[in-house]
């Protein structure tokens, strides 16, 4: 009985936070759009059995999906995002937590604490903040031509670069900390040893070290990979009106095109797109798990 | 005016007193009321007023469309109007609630009769032009003292364009808005809904969207006054708002609003109560205290609109009302046009445009 509750309580987890909605979503990428409150027309009804479910699928709204060039654009281009992000995070996140797990010992929770602060202010609150600094008459234009360096301020604000700083800053601690996890536990005994065994510092540091935290490195990808590619709000208000990433195509068919059928396409389509990392992202997990026990 | 002010003011205290706690909940435009007013309201009803705003029509009919937006006022644009009444979003007004209903004007009320027939469910706020907000100073050292300050021509030709880039240049991010005026500058009809012709302002939008520096509904007031732009396409109050915010800073910049001499869309802005406000007893208070005269002054005074309130316009300071970009002659009305809201098919292809045009994409 005991057994049988602990492995219900996940299921219920997952049925009424993830099913149920995703059913939702589902429901209305099928259905027609009206003008109506809600806006769209069911174009089944679940009571009719799933036989007439069948008989009456509509997959137009997934195919206006393939026969328009922008969404699939817009997927490559936030999976380029993604992926050119996650690799920026990772190498400014990896010495990060690199020289946190060889500070003394007494030092780390601080420095952990250092890390964790940001999240005490609201993200919105320090997207907007990013746009201080960044815009043409912002902090950082106002210092460098103080400095002399440059003449012309920098246009920053409304590019894509503006949005891989604000990406990299927003996600950095979710690198940092797995990687800190799996340095940490490091035996440093097996740099020694590799040392002792002819390594120079470098090569010991990329035959042992890394290998030795790959789990966190997979980790800490993935949970910057995951949610950049869904990204919204830091595109809309740091990227320019052609930063094209799927999250705001979402938006625009949502909010301007009151097109909740064709939006919740989208958002199925992002969904199945972003199960193959997650589950690559579980497995990593469970495979540390089991080389732990 | 003063007794009837001071009955109104015990009566409101007396049911403020019964019901504790009554709140009315009001959605409008960013930067279109003057603050003053709404104390006002509080202080003469007793009913706490909670007032949000927004920059987009669009945002308003997703939220008034998902239904449930607990507003209780909301003043959308009369094409989407037209279309939030077909969709059942709003309720009729309780005419008899209105005392004020009088003071209205008729020949505005004719025009929005088109989106709203017998204006049923709303009562104009405001009406205004969109056209050319221009730094008259950064435009003649671009351009030359001859530019074309009161033509589409600035906008949509290349030439002009490529120079203006360099001071920076703004565009509403409204479809609805760009769309009619790129095609009123190729000569097209600006409110077709024939597709085909719809899709005509692709090209004109895509030779300039190299120049534009952004696509955004509210921020061109704050970057007109300050300099940081010399030309933005937008709404003709916003941009005397820049004027008048430029001119108190006193930073030597000069705004100028033109509507263009092609012709220019006029907009009308209604406030209608949702079908499932939770309080339209103090949504219809809050209406009828908008449409008195003096308040409805008060606010056309303050944001540089024209209203559709014709007893307001003895209170109106001669800024206001002497303005023809404000309340333009009946030689400029003349070439003004409407738009009406676009079918679900052709709304389709005119967002899709704009993404495109937008994104490049």
């Amino acid at each position: 009985m005991r057994r049988f509750i602990l492995i219900f309580v996940p299921y219920v987890w997952l049925i009424a936070l993830f099913l149920i909605p995703f059913a939702m979503v589902l429901k209305i990428a099928l259905s027609d759009i009206a003008i109506s409150i809600p806006p769209y027309v069911p174009q089944f009804d679940w009571a009719e059995g799933i036989r007439a479910f069948l008989a009456q699928l509509d997959l137009e709204n997934f195919t206006w999906l393939t026969q328009d060039d922008l969404y699939w654009k817009a997927y490559l281009s936030s999976l380029r995002i993604a992926v050119i992000a996650t690799t920026f995070t990772l190498l400014i996140g990896y010495p990060i937590a690199y020289a946190m797990a060889r500070a003394p010992t007494e030092w780390r929770p601080t420095l952990m604490m250092l890390i964790i602060l940001p999240f005490w202010t609201s993200f919105l609150i320090r997207v907007y903040a990013w746009m201080g600094i960044l815009s043409n008459e912002g902090i950082l234009n106002q210092f460098l031509m103080w400095t002399g360096l440059i003449s012309d301020p920098l246009v920053i604000l409304n590019t894509n670069t503006a949005v891989y700083i604000g990406i990299v800053y927003t996600y950095l601690p979710f690198m940092i900390l797995p990687i800190y996890s799996a340095l940490e536990r490091l035996d440093a005994s097996l740099i020694e040893a590799a040392e002792d065994l002819g390594c120079s510092r470098f090569s010991a540091f990329w035959l042992v070290t890394i290998p030795l935290s790959k789990t966190g490195i997979i980790a800490g990808s993935f949970l910057v990979f995951i949610p950049t590619l869904g990204e919204f709000v830091i595109p809309s208000l740091l990227g320019g009106s052609d930063t094209l990433m799927i999250g705001k195509v979402l938006w625009e068919e949502f909010f301007s095109n009151r097109d909740w059928p064709v939006a919740s396409a989208v958002a199925v389509i992002l969904l199945l797109l972003l199960v193959v990392p997650i589950v690559l992202f579980q497995r990593n997990q469970q495979k540390q798990q089991e080389a732990e026990q | 005016m003063t007794t009837k002010l001071f009955t109104l003011t015990t009566v409101a205290a007396l049911s403020a007193a019964a019901v504790t706690a009554e709140e009315v909940r009001v959605y409008n435009w960013s930067d279109y009321i003057d603050e003053s007013l709404l104390t006002k309201f509080e202080e003469e009803t007793g009913i706490k007023l909670i007032y949000d705003v927004f920059d987009s029509n669009e945002v308003l009919e997703t939220k008034m469309l998902a239904g449930g937006s607990g507003y209780d006022v909301v003043v959308p644009t009369g094409s989407f109007l037209a279309r939030q009444i077909q969709a059942g979003a709003f309720q009729k007004l309780d005419q008899s609630k209105l005392t004020n209903a009088e003071n209205m004007w008729d020949a505005i009320e004719a025009r929005t009769a088109l989106y709203d027939p017998g204006n049923e469910y709303s009562v104009n706020y405001m009406w205004g032009t969109t056209g050319l907000g221009v730094n008259t100073g950064q435009v003649a050292d671009a351009l030359g003292a001859d530019a074309p300050v009161d033509s589409l021509s600035l906008v949509f030709d290349p030439a002009n364009m490529e120079k203006l880039a360099e001071c920076g240049v703004y565009f509403l991010d409204a479809p609805d808005e760009m769309i009619p005026a790129a095609l009123k500058y190729i000569g097209e009809d600006p409110n077709s809904m024939d597709a085909d012709v719809v899709a005509k302002a692709e090209a004109v939008l895509t030779t300039v969207r190299p120049y534009i520096k952004k696509f955004h509904s509210s921020e061109y007031i704050n970057a007109l006054a300050n300099g940081e732009i010399c030309v933005a396409f937008g709404w003709s109050g916003d941009i005397l708002q820049a004027r008048d915010r430029a001119a108190e800073a006193e930073n030597g910049v000069e705004i100028a609003y033109n509507p263009p001499k092609e012709g220019a869309l006029m907009w009308f802005d209604q406030m209608a109560i949702p079908v499932d406000a939770p309080n339209p007893e103090a949504a219809h208070k809050f209406l009828n205290f908008i449409m008195d005269a003096h308040n409805m002054a008060a606010a056309s005074n303050y944001v540089y609109y024209a209203n559709g309130n014709k007893a307001s316009q003895e209170f109106l300071v001669e800024d206001v009302i002497g303005d023809p970009a404000i309340y333009p002659n009946e030689e400029t009305v003349k070439n003004l046009y409407i738009k009406e809201a676009y079918p679900a098919k052709v709304q389709r292809i005119a967002t899709r445009l704009w993404t495109k045009v937008k994104s490049g994409t």
